[in-house]
């Protein structure tokens, strides 16, 4: 790009760029917490590790943020991934009966000590990411090979999928006890753990799409498969990979839900999380009827979401009022995201310059 | 231009600019009651755009229009209908998936008890087809089930029904048309005219322009050339206005044509034999020889796509047998054709052809990067000079690479996928109806472009529904009729015989 042309459309591309209004989003809702919370900047150094409201946000928002990454991929092929809550349950159903086999010493595994766990921590993770990346490459054969809606092939696994976590669990709400693998939701250095692994998750995503075809391929197919299919891209296998992908991203976030709560619940873990991973990936900017995807921005978009959640609870906002709060605010946002609201704000930049 | 009072709509000073391009700069129109007007002009001179302003579906820059006198503002499609100016567009607009009758009356179906009276309007429905077209068809079967021609007529009927048109705007309707479709769309614009109505009709076919209109609007790069009657107009000046330069490109064509048919090789690359697909095309043989460019001429439906499609893989054949290069081809399929080196510029651009999101480099990039799987990535810097290449190989007009594609121009967009194709660098390359709804002077450089390619030793399956440009490009002609190809011609042809083979009547 030559500088002059850079120069003259600067406002026009920051303000087109994906990133814009998740950011914006975003920072509205932290200039309210700067003027109505006092203390919510305000962070803590325990041992050299921080704590904080902020810290708490990027926290607590890990598990939506890793399904955000996840259901990007799905949504910008056209698709949906109604299951990925239900993947998560299932995740942590595996990992946790693998870590308490005591749970179900009567039905399968005959052990009695309720400290014993399979070792190592690897094989405990890697079966339960397994089970995960089996449940997506699932919806993506009924989605891409049988041709299933996407809405209602991912649904089977919606409500399917906890009763199939219940059954691993035995219905029961399995005690974690094994200290290194609570780690992965409470450890902390400096920052929470589980920062570093949507970090490395979003760093490795990126590069598995933008530096590979990948990511032109499921924008492609999301925008017209046909004219895709002319030119020679297998949009099954895309889809295969990005329902896939999805599920392996759920797995994630259902270990991260359950290392931080300590139990393998199969009834809770993840239970609606699937609509907050659908609206971070509108906020990012993503069509629902595909195309054009940012991972950043999702991230973003599920960020924008836990501030939401965080800052009502902190000024004071009763849990059964938050969901209304927060359709509220989904709505600014989705306003904000209308070609009418886009074109009203690219003119005012316009004669801004 | 004088203004009379006979004026029933009047356009003056329209600027409109989209990121990079100005589609129109202080351009002034206007159209008379009981006229057709013709808006010509080359892809990108802002016809399009000029409709979209006057049906409210882009705001003008500057500018003011007027209705009767009045000025107005139209807001969105159904607003200028409102207003009584009825569109049928370039590409048809229509729900494929609802009925006939739905389409024509979606919005106003005749009600009884507050729930849609179906008889009544279904009868209506095919007592408007008849009385207006003369198209007898049944209203009650989906859309979809007809073809392109049947569903552009519904489409002018959809427009036509709406009340009190004043203006009917016409954008490109006879692209898909065949010979006596166009006479009965001409029948049915001759009586609107004569009932007061004004016409706008936008068309690339310049026969048609002298056949109908009174007067016809020349527009270059989104500046108004003039406005002039059409008796006082030869079609060679028409031309000169258009595209601003000579027609000698044209007759260059022929020797160009000579020259390359001297270097045709004897052996096929492509055999087809007895290779056909039920419901689709009968068996047919084939052969596409380096250096050489067969022409498919035939009507509308007789199974030229279909050809084209088979012999890419979109389809499979279920008879037959096809050899590439002396092997026997079994996997079928874009991808395996792709990788032998066959490429196919779709039909239906906007549905098969081009990603519009995405941007104009990423477009030409789709088919090499699909061929090279997903790992291999083809670097962002490599992506730009292949895209620059093309993009001025090939003349087309875009700011920067970056453009998304959808924002381009028909034309533009067609050598987007042309490009694409060719930066396969393949072996055969098929074109079906690569010029349609293209302007003149793309046309004659996309001709002259498929020659050139056959020069340099590739084989070429050119499919047109204009016969003179079949014709012009070809080195040999197969004729399909009723989904069967029924005669092939080399060497010198006149177009007398093969529209006699068209039409499979004696000489």
């Amino acid at each position: 790009m030559k500088p002059l042309a850079k120069l003259t459309f600067r406002w026009r591309s920051i303000a087109e760029s994906r990133l814009f209004f998740p950011v914006i989003a975003l920072c509205l809702v932290l200039l309210f917490d700067f003027i109505f919370i006092p203390g919510f900047f305000s962070i803590e150094n325990r041992d050299g590790n921080l704590y904080g409201s902020l810290v708490d946000i990027l926290r607590n928002g890990s598990a939506v943020s890793l399904l955000a990454i996840g259901m990007t991929l799905v949504i910008a092929t056209g698709g949906v991934d109604l299951s990925v809550g239900a993947v998560m349950a299932i995740s942590a159903s595996v990992a946790g009966i693998l870590m308490n086999p005591s749970a179900l010493r009567n039905e399968v595994f005959f052990v009695t000590d309720p400290t014993y766990t399979f070792q190592p921590l690897w094989v405990v993770i890697g079966a339960a990411l397994l089970v995960a990346v089996i449940c997506g490459l699932w919806n993506g054969m009924l989605v891409a090979y049988m041709k299933i809606q996407p809405m209602v092939a991912t649904l089977v696994l919606m409500t399917a999928g906890r009763g199939i976590a219940q059954l691993i669990t035995n219905g029961l709400r399995v005690q974690i006890t094994y200290r290194p693998f609570s780690y992965i939701g409470q450890g902390w250095f400096i920052l929470p753990f589980s920062l570093y692994i949507v970090a490395f998750m979003l760093l490795a995503t990126w590069l598995l799409t933008r530096k590979t075809a990948i990511g032109m391929f499921i924008e492609s197919v999301g925008i017209n498969f046909r004219s895709s299919f002319f030119s020679g891209i297998q949009e099954r296998k895309v889809k295969l990979l990005a329902y896939t992908f999805c599920g392996f991203c759920a797995g994630i976030a259902g270990l991260v839900a359950c290392s931080n709560v300590k139990t393998s619940d199969a009834n809770n873990i993840g239970l609606f999380t699937e609509l907050d991973a659908i609206l971070a990936v509108v906020i990012g900017g993503t069509s629902m009827s595909g195309g054009r995807f940012s991972l950043l921005a999702s991230v973003v978009g599920a960020l924008v979401m836990q501030a939401v959640t965080q800052s009502m609870y902190a000024i004071g906002v009763p849990a059964f009022a938050l969901q209304a709060i927060k359709s509220v605010v989904v709505i600014i946002v989705i306003l904000l995201f209308s070609e009418q609201v886009r074109g009203l704000i690219l003119r005012v930049g316009k004669k801004g310059v | 231009m004088s203004e009379t009072k006979d004026d029933i709509l009047i356009m003056q000073g329209i600027s409109k600019a989209f990121p990079g391009v100005q589609a129109l700069d202080d351009v002034d129109f206007s159209l008379q009651k009981g006229e057709i007007h013709c808006l010509v002009g080359e892809n990108g001179a802002g016809k399009s755009t000029l409709i979209k302003v006057l049906t409210g579906v882009d705001r003008p820059d500057t500018g003011q229009i007027l209705l009767g006198g009045k000025e107005i503002h139209p807001r969105s499609p159904q607003h200028s209908q409102t207003l009584g100016i009825s569109t049928v567009y370039q590409e048809v607009n229509l729900c494929t998936n609802l009925s006939v009758a739905e389409n024509i009356l979606i919005g106003r179906e005749p009600r009884k008890f507050g729930r849609i009276d179906w008889p009544a309007m279904n009868a209506q429905a095919a007592n408007l087809l008849k009385r207006l077209l003369d198209v007898d068809i049944d209203v009650t079967q989906p859309l979809n089930t007809y073809t392109v021609a049947i569903q552009q007529m519904v489409a002018i009927a959809r427009a036509l029904d709406i009340a009190s048109t004043q203006i009917l705007i016409l954008d490109e309707p006879t692209s898909s048309l065949d010979a006596n479709e166009t006479q009965q769309l001409f029948k049915v614009m001759r009586k609107l005219r004569d009932e007061g109505v004004g016409i706008i009709f936008i068309t690339h076919f310049l026969s048609q322009v002298y056949e109908i209109s009174d007067r016809i609007t020349v527009l270059r790069n989104g500046k108004l050339v003039g406005t002039f009657e059409t008796a006082s107009l030869p079609r060679v000046e028409l031309i000169a206005k258009m595209i601003g330069r000579s027609l000698d490109e044209l007759d260059d064509m022929s020797s160009i044509k000579l020259e390359s048919s001297k270097h045709i090789k004897t052996e096929a690359i492509l055999d087809a034999q007895k290779v056909g697909r039920s419901g689709s095309i009968r068996p047919f043989d084939l052969q596409l020889r380096a250096g050489e460019v067969v022409g498919l001429a035939g009507l509308l439906g007789s199974g030229r796509t279909e050809t084209a499609r088979v012999l890419f893989g979109v389809d499979k054949p279920d008879t037959g047998q096809i050899t590439f290069n002396g092997a026997l081809v079994t996997d079928h399929g874009p991808l395996g054709s792709i990788k032998r080196g066959i490429a196919l510029c779709p039909e239906d651009r906007k549905a098969e052809g081009i990603v519009d999101d995405l941007t104009v480099r990423e477009n030409i990039v789709l088919a090499i990067q699909a061929n090279k799987g997903w790992f291999s990535h083809i670097g962002v810097q490599e992506q730009y000079e292949i895209a620059d290449k093309y993009i001025k190989m090939l003349n087309i007009a875009t700011p920067t690479a970056d453009q998304p594609v959808k924002n381009l121009s028909g034309g533009n967009q067609q050598k987007v996928i042309l490009a694409r194709w060719l930066a396969t660098n393949p072996q055969v390359l098929i074109l079906d109806e690569p010029t349609r709804g293209i302007d003149v002077g793309t046309k004659a450089e996309i001709q002259k472009l498929v020659l050139e390619l056959a020069d340099e030793g590739m084989a070429c399956l050119f499919i047109s529904s204009e016969l003179e440009e079949v014709l012009r490009t070809s080195h040999r002609i197969a004729v399909l009729r009723e989904r069967e190809k029924v005669a092939e011609f080399s060497g010198e042809v006149d177009e007398h015989t093969i529209m006699h083979t068209i039409a499979g009547s004696e000489l």
